[in-house]
């Protein structure tokens, strides 16, 4: 297939040279997600790979959210939610029997779409997570740390007693990734993160991200397709399979360094969804 | 041309019969006249207990507030030692009835399956249904006995170094009804909780255990300060029915006048005192002085009341869906008879 | 990939803290079986000691005279409470009804928070209180009567009924009363013609409630109808009637078992006409406000 021209720009944006150099920090093989009967997500099987930014880009509905609810576990939320196939984060099996989610979760942080700061005051919520894992030392300065690296911290610093409820909406979000940075975990899963943002915040989280990325993997959820140009690493394409019987389900249609996805996909499904002529 | 003229005068001609053109206003007013009645009445039992407890009022004034006397004889009385005998119940029922409530409330929403939610749900509310006159029978033929042949010798003999556990025991008494207005008071408190609980949104839970918080890490760092203002409304709606209620404790408190501070003591509450001179008030300043207890009660109801709504203010002002639930939870109040 | 260096397995701190999580989960469920339990000893005893004491003479009788209390039954005291909560539902039901219109149609928003205060500020006086209001407004002058344990009763009724009205009054969709008015429809044709019919099936459950509600009050009634006779049926509202939740409360101070034994039967019939009646109103609501989409 030749190269195709897009609307979206992939130039150079600080993009890092990638996997089999890498090591991989999720291996999923033949995942399935199932709400009961219901079939949400078919035969995954993707490799993400350290300290890179992995974006998942797709059509609403094709499973995005569920797949990177499953690498933390938050899927045991739901309790008609089941899975077949692996999915190992560094060799052991996420979903196994003796793997208590709670130690996941604190290895594998998250990000939601809507900022969801508790009702504390800034320096609480950063360090009510510290106290309950054990990170008492130095707790104040575990918290600046966090927030330094949210890029927060000029802009609280005086204030850190103050409710969070009162922080803009981009500022709420950046203290949940502070929150999320202080666990100090591995990985940071980011569920369209700035999809309730105006355009300003936008671009500083996605800023941060670029930061980020050195310390931590990052995996994206996204349906803004030129974030994920901007700036992801690698990309997956989560298509919406119809079966026979009218029920859909999410597949990993495909997946590789972002450049390639944007401007010569190896599908013909991902150059439809990415040129705009559907989803 | 004078033809579209008359036409135009005649475009917005009264084409309503006269009694669907009085309707309206007829509603507003019959409406309003509901609606003032319904709210006036309020002020209406305040004007009745004023009037009625002036004879008391003018015998003894305020002293009817610090004086333990309960004499018809003597013709002399006082609210003090009844005053007390409501504190002491009301609020050792709230101690209890609270971490219950709050616990039942947190399984109905954080740990109960589907099914088992409904149907739970359903029993605790039903508990609050039973009515009163039933629950205090029950007190002094079931609960009472247990609570003199079990309950009071096992506590006697424990802790019967403090002055709160000694004395004879008997079916009746302050313990048996602070037993008696837990069992009214947990419904209550849960069925709020329960609702408030609801409405704390996932976005706040799951952020707290993306973080790898275990489960009641989660609940008592984020649900319960998150929810600390409705549940603060809820004691106060069960403190208020803990403090009003007559049957039920004057079937069980033994109706004695005077402070004591044994548990085991046989007491009086301002409304089951009201309660239990209904057949022997003769004299009319007998009857005037039920009238101020009356009225005592009545104010102490409205303080709790009115904070009670206080406490509810600033959720009234948060979406409809939160305030719809509150409204739900607030009808189960008004399902326990007295 | 790399050798796993690591487990996700609970350990130390976090099984320690994955304890006290499971414990307090345990407290939890351990204090909704308490509270099943609790209404299970007394349902069942109320239920044990007063099923044997029913028989048709029970409902169809009146108190046997003497000193001989075995035979008899209590169909003053049903005849009284049917009387006494039949009157209060009279006069509570369309002052209920009338004031949640005015509350959710026609009150400026101010006036509509003020008067459903008012409404929750009644709702929480204690009942005895209500009881010596109307003692104190018309026994003391005109003596005891039916009426006024009614009038008395509807007080309590009329904040219930108000507030289950306003609720299903608000899930009636507005584009209804629109369509309505749009048409030309008067305001009050409006409201009479869709809205509450619409809000019919909520407005029925919510007085059920409150007939269940007051079914079983006992307190305000002390003063105001206590002396009513207990030999003969009486269903007259100028007279002094007896309820049954006045006979339950005189006959369980009795030392008699023969009495006891009527106290049981009577707080059983009345414990299942309440039970029963408040669960399946409640069922209906919920259905109701499904139908609505509350």
């Amino acid at each position: 297939m030749e190269a195709i021209r897009t609307r979206i720009d992939v130039s150079g944006h600080g993009r890092s040279p990638v996997a089999e150099t890498r090591e991989a920090v999720f291996e999923a093989r033949d995942l399935c997600v199932f709400y009961g009967d219901q079939l949400a997500i078919d035969n995954v099987n993707i490799d993400i790979y350290q300290r890179l930014i992995t974006a998942i880009i797709g059509p609403s509905g094709c499973g995005k959210s569920t797949f990177i609810r499953t690498l933390n576990r938050m899927t045991d939320l739901v309790s008609s939610a089941s899975l077949t196939g692996q999915l190992r984060y560094r060799g052991i099996d996420l979903h196994g029997p003796k793997v208590d989610a709670v130690e996941v979760r604190r290895r594998i942080g998250m990000v939601f779409q809507k900022p969801n700061p508790f009702p504390k005051s800034i320096y609480d919520n950063v360090a009510w997570g510290l106290r309950i894992l054990g990170m008492r030392k130095d707790l104040d300065q575990r918290v600046e740390k966090a927030l330094r690296s949210a890029a927060l911290w000029d802009e609280v610093k005086d204030r850190l007693g103050d409710s969070a409820l009162g922080l803009s909406g981009g500022q709420q979000q950046r203290l949940c990734i502070a929150r999320a940075i202080a666990a100090e975990p591995e990985v940071i899963l980011f569920d369209e993160p700035a999809s309730a943002l105006d355009p300003i915040s936008t671009s500083a989280i996605e800023d941060l991200m670029h930061e980020l990325k050195r310390d931590y993997t990052l995996v994206i959820v996204t349906h803004n397709m030129q974030q994920a140009a901007r700036v992801a690493d690698m990309t997956a394409f989560f298509g919406l399979e119809v079966a026979p019987d009218e029920s859909r389900r999410g597949v990993l249609v495909e997946y590789d360094e972002t450049e390639k996805i944007f401007t010569n996909p190896s599908d013909k499904r991902t150059e439809g969804y990415v040129t705009g002529r559907f989803g | 041309m004078a033809d579209s003229h008359a036409e135009k005068k005649n475009a917005l001609a009264r084409t309503r019969g006269r009694l669907d053109r009085l309707g309206d206003p007829a509603l507003k007013a019959v409406t309003f006249g509901a609606a003032a009645l319904a709210v006036g009445v309020i002020v209406l039992i305040a004007y009745e207990l004023v009037t009625g407890s002036s004879l008391a009022f003018r015998t003894f004034g305020l002293h009817f507030l610090v004086s333990q006397d309960w004499s018809v004889f003597l013709k002399k009385f006082g609210a003090l030692s009844l005053i007390f005998g409501t504190a002491v119940t009301a609020v050792l029922s709230i101690l209890i009835a609270t971490p219950l409530a709050i616990a039942i409330a947190l399984f109905l929403t954080e740990l109960a399956p589907k099914p088992v939610r409904a149907l739970l749900g359903a029993l605790v509310e039903m508990l609050a249904a039973i009515p009163s006159v039933v629950l205090g029978l029950w007190g002094i033929l079931i609960l009472g006995p247990f609570v003199q042949n079990t309950l009071e010798p096992f506590l006697g003999s424990t802790l019967g170094f403090l002055p709160f556990f000694q004395g004879r025991h008997s079916t009746s008494g302050i313990l048996t009804a602070v037993l008696i207005l837990t069992i009214m008071v947990v419904p209550i408190v849960a069925s709020v909780s329960r609702e408030l609980f609801a409405t704390v949104p996932a976005e706040l839970r799951e952020g707290a255990l993306a973080l790898g918080a275990t489960r009641w890490e989660m609940v008592r760092g984020v649900l319960l300060p998150a929810a600390r203002p409705g549940i603060l409304a809820a004691v106060a709606l069960g403190f208020g029915r803990a403090v009003g209620e007559a049957i039920a404790v004057t079937q069980v408190i033994g109706s004695q006048t005077g402070i004591r501070w044994s548990l085991f003591s046989h007491s009086d509450t301002l409304a089951s005192r009201i309660a239990g001179q209904y057949q022997g008030a003769s004299t009319n300043l007998q009857i005037s002085s039920l009238v101020y207890l009356a009225a005592i009660l009545l104010v102490i109801s409205l303080v709790v009341n009115i904070g009670a709504q206080l406490l509810i203010k600033p959720i009234d002002r948060r979406p409809r869906r939160r305030r719809i639930a509150l409204d739900r939870a607030l009808e189960t109040q008004g399902l326990s008879a007295d | 990939m790399s050798e796993p260096t690591f487990s996700l397995r609970t350990s130390g701190r976090l099984r320690r803290r994955q304890l006290v999580s499971r414990a307090m989960g345990a407290l939890a469920v351990g204090a909704a079986l308490l509270a099943v339990a609790v209404l299970a000893i007394v349902v069942v005893s109320v239920a044990s000691r007063g099923a044997g004491a029913l028989n048709l003479d029970f409902f169809t009788k009146n108190q046997a005279q003497g000193f001989n209390p075995k035979g008899g039954g209590i169909l003053f005291a049903i005849v009284g409470t049917g009387v006494l909560v039949g009157i209060a539902t009279l006069i509570a039901l369309p002052l209920g009804v009338l004031t949640a219109i005015y509350i959710s149609e026609l009150a400026p928003p101010k006036l509509a928070r003020v008067a459903r205060i008012a409404l929750d500020i009644t709702n929480g006086i204690p009942t005895i209180v209500i009881g010596i209001f109307v003692f104190a407004m018309i026994v003391e002058a005109h003596g005891q009567s039916a009426l006024a344990g009614s009038i008395a009763l509807a007080v309590i009724m009329v904040p219930l009924i108000a507030r289950a009205t306003e609720e299903v009054l608000l899930l009636v969709p507005s584009a209804q009363r629109e369509a309505s008015l749009a048409l030309g429809v008067s305001r009050w044709r409006t409201t009479f013609g869709v809205v509450v019919p619409s809000a019919i099936g909520g407005i029925l459950t919510g007085t059920t409630l409150a007939i269940a509600r007051a079914a079983g009050e006992t307190a305000p009634l002390l003063f105001l109808t206590s002396l009513g006779l207990s030999s003969q049926a009486d269903a007259n509202p100028l007279h002094p009637l007896q309820s049954m939740t006045l006979v339950i409360f005189e006959y369980s101070d009795q030392a008699d078992p023969a009495y006891q034994a009527k106290a049981w039967a009577a707080a059983f019939t009345l414990m299942c006409f309440v039970l029963v009646t408040s669960l399946s109103a409640k069922l209906a609501l919920a259905r109701y406000r499904k139908k609505l989409g509350g």
